[in-house]
């Protein structure tokens, strides 16, 4: 019956040849390669649940009096359609709330994964040629989906993500010369934009985003496909010339189902046991209206570290205010990280030379400037989204907000620089021991090779010593 | 006889669910995929796990079609597909470590490159272009027109919004005489703006949709007037120690709704106006001069005066532009 | 004649006895009994910042210092308000909530368990009230409404408390959460405005508005949370906790189980 279905396909399609290879093409085996994959079935699941709350959803900031008596708060309550329609679905939808929230936390998880399958990238080089193309294919996504969720919960039109909302406006406005006619033309107008804004900002977010991020996700996998994946060195056989894996079927293909599987299985419960983002109990947003305590989500905590942490000051020439604050923090230090990233490969083929093919990874402690650099970046990064939430951190832990936000004015520049150096030292530490192991095995082989020549040991294989 | 078909059905089921096919292996050398010995004890927890999550998922659409009453209905519909799910991601990770062949295969990585074949692409494309003459010219006029073509075809995004035109930038909804009016559009007077407390302001006759104007909302205060120290540009904008600052943070655009207000001045922070988005704070005594944070302005003042009944008016307009900065903030004046 | 005299001196007399003795109680024990046990009290536990007479000491320099939490101020200005026509409303709120006897001149009051017995704080609320004042209010939230009180709190209160009264930070103090504030004690914070919050008057917040407030608060106890565990309800912060530290780890484990197939 399987050949009967093969057969079936192949004459349709012409695909036998292209189905063999792919049924045996080969996955190294490293659980760290898997954490693209969970990725992808975030944004699988993404999609599946985004799509049903288009149905349910309105993209309309037209005001409607709240008369909804399943929630006593907003009853009566002025508030804008957009609000309205995420209301009704998390409070009087069945399920409604299980899969709005469960499209929630597969957005953050979508955005923790790419993190960290770009750790790995990074920390292996496996971003050398001849695979830039599909590194910068990745690092464009991850800007995409750092986007796209924004506008996500932008859409909601909640008292939070509202402020969040003006708050990107303003970092728009910031732009040197251009900023104030780009977010005018962005917005049709100024803040809080005309009526055609929340449909622009909807299509955005589920036709435009999320075929750009296919797209290009689409071609991130052919690209990885057709140079085939990087694998570690931990066998003999394992060679730049030689790639030695699991073939896609049958051994990869419970592996990656089991892997979608269970990460749709997770996001689900975590959609029906963990509340998030519980809109209701935000309120509408109003320009005039704020609360303490609001945040973005935890994926744009840099630049909110960012914004808070600059001193107060418009970069004037004399009446032109070339660049207003929020620049810095928000549009700056964001450009200067991905500038990072985009010109990664380049900088490192410029400094060292090194311009052959790379199929092998490295370990982290192979490259020690490159590990070093990279964790200095990342400590940067994360000192300043440390710094966004120095205010929780008073109301938690009693140490005072300015205090905080002064010793991390100076921190932020010189600790990246300790840990870089550090990790440089450890590196090279590491390195130096395993030098030291490899002499001391191969003298003692020697030694029991002598023995052996002398008579004095059974003969076998010198090198299989007790570790 | 139904009895039979009973029967007949029931020894069917059992031989289905516990009868195990013992499957002839084909000779060594001729498989794709090599032989290891079956794991039946793997294959029945496989099997309990698939009927795990079945009884999962019936679960799902049993609570969704009749848990209305049930509390927590989220939480049950959530731990339910959220097993049926799991558990079988649980099969799947059997199946992956103990039921599927385990093979290590080694094979080449394909060529660095295909140096023939991009000769011959190379050459196909250099011989196509053997007729032309000025070949450098049609690419100067392909790259042209393919260039206008595309900015052509761009140009009418210009309409998505105001791009060329900021002076909106500048207008407020206030003008001189405009009474000031709470958000039920009751009007303000002067009397009723008491110290230590901040109120929150429109301009009279706006709609709701106007009220969300950036320049539309104040936050209105009211200090002794032996604290104030305006500078002498601000001299007269406030009447009696009323302040009518605007509401629009001058950083980032959040609404500014914190007041520190002291009980006991000698003991305690001064009077501050606080956007709790980054923590600018803008001391109302002094015209909202930026005391920390990062904001970059001081905080737009409306100038503000008690008519003949009583009723807080606008004097004019304020002395900057309302809202975040940007780059003609400093060059003009706001405007009605 | 003599008799009109005298009857006009004596009256005169009684008069001036009467009234001095409003205006400087401090002149003897009060009458009251209760009061007079509060005048004993406040010797003992307020005399020394509040001055004779609860007159307050804010005349003469100081060289205490700290303003905010544990920050220095720099020199401050005095040490304790006078309580005349703070009434019972304050002291009452002040004792019962442990904000006094403060620990440090210049640090905000913050709760603290109360080591005065109840008999002893109706002494001195007694004491307190009898230079004048508001009496202790009796909110009515039932008859409020939650949603007028939402809209009210956004307006008046979230800046400083955040929108569902888990407290916050504003420049200088932390204005604390509400979630163990009584409803006599919500209504008796909003009409004084202790340390900097701004203080609402009958006319800027009705006493019907303050039911409504009151209501509103005692919603934000127990917010209902039918998407399950509701972290605290500050929003972004504690998902992203829970993201990083139980989603990924637990998809790592699944990525540890799956990718380490091959045994060498």
């Amino acid at each position: 019956m399987t050949r009967r279905a093969v057969r079936w396909v192949d004459q349709r399609t012409a695909s036998a040849p292209l189905l063999r290879k792919a049924l045996r093409y080969l996955f190294p085996d490293h659980w760290s390669f898997l954490l693209g994959e969970v990725a992808l079935y975030a944004f699988v699941v993404l999609v599946a649940t985004g799509i049903y709350l288009t149905f349910f959803f309105v993209d309309s900031t037209k005001e409607v009096v709240f008369h909804g008596d399943y929630y006593p708060p907003l009853y009566g309550q002025k508030m804008s359609e957009a609000y309205a329609s995420v209301v009704h679905l998390s409070l009087a939808v069945r399920a409604g709330l299980l899969i709005r929230q469960t499209h929630h936390w597969a957005a953050n998880v979508f955005i923790a994964a790419i993190v960290l399958h770009l750790f790995r990238i990074f920390f292996t080089g496996a971003y050398r040629k001849p695979r830039e193309l599909t590194y910068w294919l990745g690092v464009t996504m991850l800007m995409l989906s750092l986007l796209e969720a924004y506008l996500g919960y932008s859409l909601v039109d909640d008292l939070m993500s509202g402020m969040g909302l003006v708050i990107g406006y303003s970092v728009g406005l910031s732009l040197p010369f251009v900023g104030q006619n780009l977010m005018n033309w962005l917005f049709d107008g100024m803040f809080p934009g005309s009526p055609r804004l929340w449909p622009r900002m909807y299509i955005a977010h589920v036709l435009i985003f999320p075929i750009l991020i296919g797209l290009l996700l689409g071609a991130h996998l052919l690209l990885v496909a057709m140079r085939h994946h990087t694998q570690f060195r931990r066998k003999k056989a394992q060679t730049e010339r030689t790639i030695l894996g699991v073939p896609a079927f049958p051994g990869q293909a419970p592996r990656s189902i089991g892997l979608m599987v269970g990460t749709a299985g997770l996001l689900f419960l975590l959609g029906g046991l963990v509340q998030i983002n519980p809109i209701w109990l935000w309120g509408p947003y109003h320009t005039y209206s704020s609360t303490n305590g609001a945040q973005p989500d935890w994926y744009l905590g840099w630049l909110i570290g960012g914004l808070r942490l600059v001193p107060s000051f418009d970069f004037t020439i004399g009446h032109y205010t070339v660049v207003p604050n929020p620049f810095w923090g928000g549009a700056a230090f964001p450009l200067v990280v991905f500038g990072f990233l985009y010109l990664w490969p380049w900088l490192e083929r410029r400094f060292t030379g090194d311009h052959a093919f790379h199929n092998l990874l490295d370990r982290p402690r192979d490259a020690p400037v490159r590990t070093a650099i990279g964790v200095g970046v990342i400590s940067w990064v994360f000192l300043v989204f440390l710094a966004g939430a120095s205010d929780r951190v008073n109301v938690t832990f009693g140490i005072g907000y300015v205090s905080q936000i002064w010793v991390y004015r100076v921190v932020v520049w010189v600790l990246p620089v300790v840990f870089g150096l550090v990790t440089w030292w450890t590196c090279k530490e590491l390195q130096a021991s395993e030098v030291v192991v490899r002499e001391r095995h191969a003298a003692e082989s020697e030694a029991r090779l002598a023995r052996m020549r002398r008579g004095q040991e059974p003969p076998g294989d010198p090198g299989a010593l007790e570790v | 006889m139904p009895l039979s078909r009973i029967r007949n059905a029931m020894v069917s089921g059992l031989v289905l669910l516990l009868g195990r096919r013992r499957r002839r292996p084909r000779p060594e050398d001729t498989r794709m995929v090599p032989a290891m010995p079956p794991d039946p004890a793997a294959e029945l927890v496989v099997l309990g796990l698939l009927g795990l999550s079945s009884l999962c998922a019936l679960g799902f659409i049993l609570i969704y079609a009749f848990g209305a009453s049930l509390p927590a209905e989220t939480q049950l519909l959530g731990i339910a597909i959220g097993l049926a799910f799991l558990l079988f991601a649980a099969a799947l990770v059997v199946v992956a470590l103990r039921l599927v062949p385990t093979e290590e295969v080694a094979e080449e990585y394909p060529p660095h490159e295909h140096p023939g074949e991009q000769q011959v692409i190379a050459e196909v494309i250099d011989e196509s272009g053997t007729r032309l003459t000025r070949a450098r010219l049609f690419k100067l006029g392909l790259f042209g027109a393919g260039g206008t073509l595309g900015l052509a075809l761009l140009a009418p995004a210009v309409s998505f919004g105001p791009l060329f035109h900021v002076g909106d930038f500048l207008r407020t909804p206030w003008r001189r005489g405009r009474r000031l009016v709470d958000e039920n559009g009751r009007p303000y007077k002067a009397s009723d703006i008491e110290e230590n407390d901040f109120y929150l302001a429109f301009p009279e006759g706006t709609s709701d949709v106007e009220k969300e104007q950036m320049a539309a909302s104040l936050v209105v205060i009211r200090l002794p007037v032996d604290q104030l120290r305006l500078p002498p540009r601000l001299k007269g904008y406030d009447a009696h120690g009323i302040l009518a600052y605007s509401r629009i943070c001058t950083h980032a655009g959040c609404a500014i709704t914190l007041y520190r207000a002291p009980l006991f001045q000698p003991d305690e922070p001064r009077p501050a106006l606080v956007c709790p988005c980054h923590y600018s704070t803008f001391d109302p005594a002094t015209g909202g001069t930026v005391t920390f944070g990062p904001a970059g302005r001081d905080l737009p003042l409306l100038p503000v005066y008690v008519d003949s009944r009583g009723y807080l008016r606008a004097k004019g307009n304020f002395d900057g532009p309302v809202g975040p900065s940007w780059w003609g903030v400093r060059m003009w004046k706001a405007q009605p | 004649m003599r008799a009109v005299l005298i009857f006009t001196v004596l009256a005169a007399a009684s008069l001036l006895a009467a009234t001095s003795a409003r205006a400087a109680p401090g002149a003897g024990t009060p009458k009251d009994p209760l009061a007079a046990y509060g005048y004993h009290l406040y010797g003992q536990y307020c005399l020394g910042c509040h001055g004779p007479n609860a007159e307050g000491r804010y005349k003469e320099p100081s060289g205490a210092t700290g303003a905010g939490p544990g920050r220095a101020q720099g020199r401050q200005g005095g040490i304790g308000p006078s309580l005349h026509g703070v009434g019972a409303l304050a002291a009452d709120f002040y004792l019962r909530t442990g904000y006094m006897p403060l620990r440090r001149v210049g640090l905000q009051p913050r709760r603290r368990p109360v080591f005065l017995s109840k008999h002893q704080i109706r002494a001195l609320v007694a004491y307190v009230a009898s230079f004048g004042g508001p009496p202790i209010p009796h909110p009515k939230p039932e008859l409020g409404s939650v949603s007028q009180g939402l809209q009210l709190f956004t307006e008046h209160c979230a800046g400083c408390h955040q929108v569902v009264a888990q407290g916050g930070y504003v420049t200088g103090a932390l204005p604390p959460s509400l979630m163990q504030a009584t409803p006599v004690q919500v209504a008796q914070a909003v009409r004084i405005g202790p340390y900097v919050m701004p203080k609402f008057s009958k006319r800027a917040i009705s006493d019907r508005q303050l039911d409504s407030i009151v209501r509103y608060v005692e919603f934000t106890k127990d917010p209902r949370r039918p998407g399950g565990w509701g972290l605290g309800y500050i929003g972004p912060v504690p998902e992203g906790l829970v993201t990083w530290f139980l989603a990924i780890p637990a998809l790592l484990v699944l990525c540890l189980l799956l990718g380490r197939r091959l045994r060498s």
